[in-house]
């Protein structure tokens, strides 16, 4: 390519930087709806014994090992026009989701689901029932006790979980390649941003971003160690 | 609501292998002692009163007030029932600094409405002597330090009732005698009742103004600590061994032989002379196995210790060989283990006249 001198100095167009602006707004949107949903669903899962709840705990875990595509794909067909999920969000008048910004937050929330779950889940689960128990005798209502008592005591699992989800989310390709489709300003992220440079042959731009990620990626892990320093790791 | 001194506790919890029917009143102030061996339900009554656990029959007044009484579908959740809890371990928050689980208890405390003295955490700091241990993490606190910060956290809640689950159980000896003063007075200056559960014969020495004896789910003595003491405390098996305890006063010396002599309500017994002073107090334990029976009075025998007295009451041992056999000496109770053999041999009967032949005993104090 000859354009590739002219950009040596900074190789990075405005196309890239709405990308990653456009990534950590995605992250940061799917963490906080992640701790909304994740925070009762992990205190249900580690406080029911039911086999209910162990279905309930396996689903959870499936984006664990499903292909990301798998899942892009029934989120696709489902969203659609045809899908059931189509038909609900069209009759609730906010129009079929695939290829948006709010379609992607919510393949997001589902792919990175697990990441959230898991460490809060270890973590109410460790937490025993003395806790609770000491918190009701000093007479704090169960809503006071999750607040003032669970969550505190249970911050590492929190911030591993958030921190996580976070990544996790900035690091997604193959759902948002298959719900967002790549359009730009919209649903083009930093990873598919990459594959279309390496598809043009902008290998320049490639490393960059790649590099980039590559960086993030051993910063987070960093900060979750200094954070949590003998706190609750991931264990999956 | 009723009379704020009225306190009564009936419970039936049936699970299985085990059932506990209790039904108990309380005194308004002072600490009830709920004793018995591990498995006899203590616990469970304790936590049945926090309702911590929910017993399908229940009727729970404390302070006149109703928490919990299922025979007309009344059940207060714990955190609306005006207690104090302190448990084995001492549970603080480990997420806040020992102010901080002061805090935490004060600012949930219980209004009083009847203008009854508020139990704040000052007085709980003062009483409990944590003035120098505030701002230290709980983490940096040693087990008798914790329990305490426990005990004042409990009482900043400024509770209707105190109930302490074995609080020493988990401390080595060196902080159980750290401790127990701070509790003892505890018991003398609160206004509230405290239910103390423990097995340990010493906290029910020190601590209780009233006992509950309870063994496999029952109540098998309640009242005053010294009456129930005298009425039961050879069934509690003291180290496994079923003992009596008599209490005497030294009135002779025999220098010769080394010996003291020790009168008490019935009789004298000779015990070897551990340098007491004439005119003192002691407790004597005599185990159960070292008291024979025979029912003419011996001559010819090398035992030194023998009583008359009345065969009050006979009963089983926990070994189908053996029985127990209460001797009434002039008030005083006294055990004897016999094989039913023996018990049988002798035609032994309550009310009978026989003599006690007891080889060894120990002093106490």
């Amino acid at each position: 390519m000859s354009s590739s001198l002219s950009v040596a100095a900074f190789p990075l167009s405005a196309d890239d930087f709405s990308a990653i602006r456009l990534t950590l707004e995605l992250a940061s949107v799917t963490t906080l709806v992640l701790l909304c949903v994740a925070t009762p669903l992990a205190w249900w899962l580690a406080r029911s014994g039911s086999w209910w709840s162990r279905a309930v705990g396996a689903l959870v875990a499936m984006p664990l090992v499903l292909p990301p595509t798998v899942l892009g794909f029934y989120l696709l067909v489902s969203l659609g026009p045809q899908g059931w999920g189509g038909q609900f969000t069209q009759w609730l008048g906010i129009g079929l989701l695939p290829f948006t910004f709010a379609g992607l937050v919510l393949g997001s929330v589902i792919y990175s689901l697990p990441f959230a779950v898991q460490p809060l889940q270890n973590a109410f689960e460790s937490l025993g029932p003395r806790p609770l128990e000491a918190a009701a005798t000093l007479r704090a209502s169960p809503w006071d006790t999750f607040w003032h008592v669970v969550l505190p005591l249970c911050r590492p699992g929190v911030v591993s979980a958030a921190v996580l989800s976070f990544a996790h989310t900035v690091g997604e390709f193959g759902v948002v390649l298959m719900l967002g489709g790549n359009i730009p300003e919209s649903t083009r992220v930093v990873s598919t941003q990459i594959y279309g440079h390496v598809e043009a042959l902008e290998y320049t731009q490639a490393h960059w971003l790649s590099g980039g990620m590559v960086l993030f990626s051993f910063v987070v892990l960093l900060a979750l160690g200094w954070l949590n320093p003998r706190g609750s790791r991931l264990r999956t | 609501m009723g009379n704020r001194s009225f306190n009564r506790i009936q419970l039936n919890v049936s699970k299985p292998g085990f059932s506990l029917v209790v039904d108990m009143e309380l005194p308004s102030k002072g600490i009830t002692v709920l004793y018995g061996p591990s498995g006899s339900g203590k616990t469970t009554v304790l936590r049945c009163i926090a309702g911590l656990e929910r017993s399908s029959q229940a009727l729970v007044q404390v302070g006149g007030h109703t928490w919990q009484d299922e025979s007309a579908g009344v059940f207060l959740p714990t955190y609306r029932r005006s207690l104090g809890y302190v448990f084995q371990e001492a549970s603080l928050f480990a997420h806040l600094d020992v102010a901080g689980n002061l805090e935490f208890a004060r600012r949930r405390a219980t209004p009083r409405m009847d203008g009854s003295p508020l139990l704040t955490p000052e007085f709980a700091i003062q009483t409990l002597g944590l003035s120098k241990l505030l701002h230290r993490r709980t983490s940096d606190l040693s087990g008798g330090e914790r329990q305490r910060v426990a005990i004042a956290r409990a009482l900043a809640t400024n509770p209707q009732i105190l109930l302490l689950d074995e609080p020493l159980a988990s401390l080595d000896e060196a902080r159980r005698r750290e401790v127990l003063p701070w509790l003892e007075q505890l018991g003398s200056e609160l206004q509230i009742p405290m239910v103390y559960v423990s097995h340990a014969t010493e906290e029910v020495t020190r601590l209780a103004d009233t006992l509950v004896v309870l063994e496999q789910g029952r109540v098998m003595a309640i009242g005053p600590v010294d009456t129930v003491l005298s009425q039961v405390e050879p069934v509690i098996r003291l180290g496994g061994e079923t003992a009596s305890l008599v209490t005497g006063r030294v009135i002779s010396h025999d220098p010769q032989w080394h010996l003291s002599e020790i009168a008490f309500d019935g009789g004298t017994f000779w015990v070897p002379d551990a340098k007491l002073q004439t005119g003192q107090w002691v407790r004597l334990r005599v185990l159960a196995r070292d008291v024979s029976i025979a029912t003419q009075a011996p001559s010819g025998s090398s035992i030194q210790n023998t009583v008359a007295c009345t065969v009050a009451q006979i009963l089983p041992d926990q070994q189908p060989a053996q029985a127990l056999v209460r001797l009434d000496v002039s008030g005083t109770p006294l055990w004897a283990r016999l094989t039913r053999r023996a018990v049988q041999q002798l035609q032994l009967q309550p009310g009978m006249h026989v003599w006690a032949q007891v080889k060894a005993m120990a002093l106490t104090q």
